[in-house]
């Protein structure tokens, strides 16, 4: 089996789909889509149709923070531009998108994996991985071997040394990275739809069960396109900007 | 399973033949094939009760290594490998080859074998690092070398790989890796420079020079911690009449501040091939060890010894390419040599850090006729010499990064090609030739180092 993981897409159809595609082409046969499904961008609802219908097919799909804006959850974490683009997405979205983002749990749990849209510690909490205590709080929160997660938008791998004390690790674009299951692993798979490290690329990660190895990539998508449409949906500026420069 | 395993257990289908080596770690055998041994080895890490942790780790980290590692001569190819929980081996290629540290009996050597046997090894190293690879665990019984004259390093169990995530970092509590050639930063933990690899490989030229170890034999972290303050004892002060430029490589590379060693293992091979053209600096001199003030005031330093940061990947190797310019044997053709010069002020422009080797092939002495041909000879390689000095004089680029070479061989295309595998360079510039009588000397030697040469090729054309 080799998973696509997805996550933090905020409503970015052209780095999904050229994820997607990119996913495709190198023979992933499973799906899964980290939380973060809307927010900032300009199409929540084709995004969310798209994921619905992987949905149906068996892909596994987390609820992220700004999903749960959507849903009327209160969240203060989420800065103005954020809280702007929720009160849009939210009068976009028809009943039927509504029903799916309420449908969605905050983990799911398969064999030995967890996904999760941020800390598996607390998982409605919204707690950035950012450092070596949330890392660890995240891993020892279950006995799953593998904890997938996004809502950190920089790709990030983790692996728990022998004395609980979680190793940082920032992966290479393209190199499978060994990961047997002998040992524990968190991975940060990276925004698909808003990535932040000053790489206009779209992120996403692809485990390899079988071999256990686990690659991250950088897929070139065409971001003016969507800033664009921020910019014709009347969203903030910034959030337009911040597709262009990766920032 | 595999505790009782030895000459004629089975393991996978791989049938064992005769123990190779057994180490700390982990052993070795041949494998046996229905006509005797196969070109291949077996590896097997020492596991189960009383045995170190460290050995599973090193096992992984071997299989992780040695599968990103590219085909190539400098290191066995991993052929097949067992799963770490049930059952883990290696299955590499056999490496037909001698150990160095069988030529430890025989220290100190003659400064040719060591440069010879060194430049191999650092040729080995670059091809790794080049490939985001640092070894980390350099010592004479790594190294092999094949009957070519080739390099082979064995034993990645603690290298690392600056794709992968560092298994070793987090478990060791010690500094890992043999004491005796560990550079400064490794002792503090640091596991991600390949300048600690030209550390370990200026410790081995140290012990085929002297016969000694650069920092001795420590038996303590605090005894380890001296080489964070303490220089060696100058090859000089302990056998006399050491040549200059070897003390000045060896010393060189055991700095210990990595940003004070070589850039680059290419750049200790190019020394290590041409004695003639290393920078001899204050290092050279050398004859006895810091004078106490000195030591003081570096153990006072050393207390808060900052290891210089790992460069990062892309730019791991030092940023020193070689470019190769071939300038043709004193033809007159100036309109060629003004045109060669402007390329290779470009090429200095485009990059402010590469180092130039200007290079012309004449032909063998022995081919020149006459009775004092020794003689002439020599006078001859000194006027292309000043010829080479005459075309370089206007270079905008410090002594220290130009290199002149005369070659001496009847093959100049051929000459050239080695040249540029053994100093390992980048770029080559040769010139294209002009009239057709230089053609019909010139055209092949050009059209041949476009055809060979193992790196990029300009061919030069004065505008007309």
């Amino acid at each position: 089996m080799k998973l696509a993981l997805f996550a933090d897409i905020h409503s970015n159809l052209e780095a999904l789909t050229a994820c997607l595609a990119h996913a495709g082409a190198i023979g992933a046969d499973r799906y899964g889509f980290l939380g973060d499904l809307v927010g900032y961008g300009a199409d929540p609802v084709p995004v969310l149709e798209l994921i619905e219908d992987h949905a149906r097919d068996g892909a596994i799909v987390v609820l992220g923070n700004h999903d749960a804006a959507v849903l009327g959850r209160p969240d203060d974490t989420l800065n103005i531009y954020a809280q702007a683009a929720i009160g849009w997405t939210r009068a976009q979205l028809a009943p039927r998108h509504r029903a799916f983002l309420e449908s969605l749990p905050l983990t799911v749990r398969d064999d030995d994996m967890l996904f999760v849209h941020a800390s598996a510690a607390a998982p409605g909490q919204w707690i950035y991985v950012s450092s070596l205590r949330e890392a660890r709080e995240s891993m020892r929160a279950t006995d799953a071997g593998y904890v997938f997660s996004g809502h950190v938008h920089e790709q990030k791998l983790f692996y728990m040394g022998a004395d609980g004390r979680p190793m940082p690790f920032r992966p290479v674009a393209g190199t499978p990275i060994p990961t047997p299951k002998h040992r524990r692993w968190l991975a940060i798979v990276g925004s698909a739809g808003q990535p932040r490290d000053r790489s206009n690329q779209a992120c996403y990660a692809l485990a390899d069960r079988e071999r256990s190895r686990l690659t991250f990539y950088r897929v070139p998508y065409d971001f003016s396109r969507a800033a664009k449409k921020i910019r014709s949906a009347g969203l903030p500026e910034r959030a337009a900007r911040r597709l262009e420069r990766g920032t | 399973m595999l505790e009782a395993i030895g000459p004629g257990s089975h393991i996978d289908g791989f049938v064992l033949g005769e123990l190779v080596h057994r180490g700390s770690m982990a052993s070795i055998y041949r494998l046996a094939g229905p006509d005797g041994p196969l070109p291949l080895i077996i590896k097997i890490p020492r596991l189960g009760a009383g045995e170190r942790a460290v050995n599973v780790i090193a096992f992984e980290v071997c299989r992780m290594v040695l599968g990103a590692l590219a085909q190539g001569s400098h290191y066995p190819t991993l052929v097949a490998y067992g799963d770490v929980e049930t059952t883990p081996y290696l299955v590499m290629g056999w490496i037909d080859g001698v150990r160095l540290d069988e030529r430890l009996a025989r220290v100190p050597l003659p400064p040719d074998e060591i440069a010879q046997v060194g430049a191999a090894l650092a040729l080995a190293l670059h091809d790794i690092h080049r490939q985001d690879v640092a070894h980390l665990d350099l010592k004479p019984t790594n190294v092999l070398y094949r009957p070519n004259g080739e390099a082979v390093l064995v034993d990645f169990g603690l290298a690392h790989h600056a794709h992968y995530p560092d298994l070793l970092a987090e478990e060791l509590r010690m500094p890992v890796g043999n004491w005796v050639y560990m550079s400064p930063e490794q002792v503090l933990g640091v596991r991600c420079d390949p300048r600690s690899d030209i550390y370990a490989l200026g410790a081995i030229l140290y012990q085929l020079a002297t016969g000694r170890l650069p920092q001795g034999h420590p038996r303590s972290v605090r005894e380890l911690r001296r080489r964070l303050y303490r220089s060696p004892v100058p090859p000089r002060a302990l056998v006399a009449g050491t040549a200059a430029w070897l003390q000045e490589i060896i010393l060189r590379c055991l700095e210990i501040d990595a940003r004070d060693r070589y850039a680059s293992a290419a750049d200790v091979a190019s020394d290590l091939a041409n004695p003639g053209a290393v920078i001899l600096t204050e290092r050279s001199e050398r004859t006895r060890s810091e004078a106490w003030p000195t030591l003081a005031r570096r153990w006072l330093y050393s207390r808060r010894f900052q290891p210089a940061p790992c460069p990062p990947p892309s730019t791991r190797i030092g940023p020193a390419p070689i470019v190769l310019v071939a300038i043709p044997p004193s033809n007159g053709d100036e309109p060629l040599l003004e045109a060669m010069r402007e390329a290779a002020k470009q090429v200095i422009a485009a990059d402010a850090s590469c180092r130039i080797a200007g290079v012309t092939v004449v032909p063998a002495a022995a081919a020149l006729s006459g009775t004092r041909h020794e003689e002439s000879a020599t006078g001859r390689h000194i006027r292309h010499l000043v010829e080479l000095r005459r075309w370089a004089r206007s270079l905008p680029l410090p002594e220290e990064r130009l290199t002149l070479h005369v070659l001496e061989s009847d093959k100049p295309a051929a000459a050239l090609v080695d040249y540029a595998r053994m100093n390992d360079v980048e770029q080559v510039l040769v010139g294209a030739p002009r009239s057709v009588v230089a053609a019909r000397l010139f055209r092949s030697v050009c059209a041949q180092v476009v055809a060979e040469a193992p790196c990029s090729v300009t061919v030069v054309r004065p505008r007309v």
